[in-house]
């Protein structure tokens, strides 16, 4: 998280709502370990990256459905159980645990 | 307005300064936060007093460790039951390296070493040679002698660090090995040619070193990859040392079977 911490700042002093998904956990072939951090800003700028490329499209559309009140806090997992991982395509054909939240903390 | 939970956070980071940021990520009180500092500070509560105790315990010795991982608790900190998932977040200080020895291999490995996130210091007690003219990528260029180096700064090594002799010097390899050993420090690798290792074992078994000692210290240093250049060799030392971290056995992938990326084991 350390890495996006500037981009946050930025956004924020510009007036921007963020949110933070982080990789929790990870299950089987991962490319990402636990912590891996990505931050959204409401206006839809991105920094940093959870995964190998895969499912970077998912989190920011989830990131943003948790800034617009649509979604709540909380755990999404993607993987090969999940019929939503085949459709975001994560090719490594791990499991990996996001915690999505706005950062208002 | 009191500075907030993330305020103090960045704080800290930004300093470089050790911290554990815990998140109820399921359960109730859901988001959460509470934040552990190795001094036994905490800030911020998950809103359960036992609960707080209990994860703060655990989340300084998983902030020691470097690891971050999600731990499940009972309603009160309860082992064994899954009542309220929390996510501890370890920013610890990136790993250290020390390179032992100012020479032409030294620049290779210290930019290597940076690379891979390292915060790197070349030691050589030639100050001809150890110049930060000669090392721009080191963190630090130290003019000491080793064994003097690691009374200073030994025993905050750990076992997410490196050191790495390279100078080939009885006279300055061995009081370096001889110390290095009493570190906790999780790579110890000594360069030389087979000749030369044979000749520097004998001498630290002479300068009281066991055989336990002795198994720890990588060498020749380095994976068998057939390197020849500083740059190559550079490559054949780091990779032991993610090697060793990770207890694989090099091979390339596609002659092996099983998951390519496993969970993180460290500590």
């Amino acid at each position: 998280m350390k890495e996006i911490l500037d981009d946050i700042d930025r956004w924020r002093d510009r007036g921007h709502r963020v949110a933070i998904a982080r990789v929790v956990a990870t299950e089987g072939s991962s490319p990402r370990e636990a912590g891996a951090a990505m931050a959204v800003s409401d206006d839809g700028e991105v920094a940093g990256s959870v995964s190998g490329g895969c499912v970077e499209g998912a989190v920011v559309a989830a990131a943003l459905e948790v800034l617009a009140g649509e979604r709540e806090r909380g755990v999404i997992t993607f993987g090969y159980s999940d019929d939503e991982a085949f459709a975001v395509g994560l090719t490594c054909g791990g499991t990996v645990h996001l915690y999505v939240e706005e950062l208002d903390w | 307005m009191s500075e907030s939970v993330y305020e103090h956070l960045t704080s800290r980071l930004r300093l470089n300064r050790p911290i554990a940021l815990v998140t109820v990520i399921e359960g109730p009180g859901l988001g959460a936060k509470l934040l552990v500092e190795p001094d036994g500070t905490v800030v911020g509560s998950l809103g359960q007093a036992d609960l707080d105790r209990v994860v703060a315990r655990d989340a300084l010795g998983e902030l020691a460790a470097g690891r971050s991982s999600a731990r499940h608790y009972g309603e009160r900190g309860e082992a064994r039951e899954r009542v309220v998932s929390v996510f501890v977040e370890s920013f610890a200080p990136p790993p250290r390296m020390i390179i032992f020895g100012a020479v032409d291999f030294t620049a290779a490995l210290a930019a290597t070493a940076k690379l891979l996130g390292y915060t790197v210091t070349v030691c050589d007690a030639r100050p001809v040679f150890a110049t930060a003219r000669r090392f721009p990528m080191a963190d630090e260029v130290a003019n000491e002698w080793p064994d003097k180096h690691l009374d200073r700064v030994g025993g905050d090594l750990g076992p997410r660090d490196a050191i790495c002799v390279l100078t080939h010097d009885a006279k300055f390899d061995v009081p370096a090995i001889t110390s290095a050993v009493r570190t906790e420090v999780g790579y110890l690798g000594a360069m030389g040619s087979r000749r030369t290792h044979e000749r520097r074992v004998e001498r630290l078994r002479e300068a009281g070193l066991s055989e336990d000692d002795l198994a720890r210290v990588m060498s020749p240093i380095g994976l068998d990859l057939g390197a020849r250049t500083p740059e190559e060799v550079a490559i054949a030392i780091c990779a032991e040392i993610i090697a060793l971290r990770t207890g694989r056995v090099p091979r390339p992938l596609r002659d092996t079977e099983g998951p390519i990326h496993v969970p993180l084991q460290e500590g």
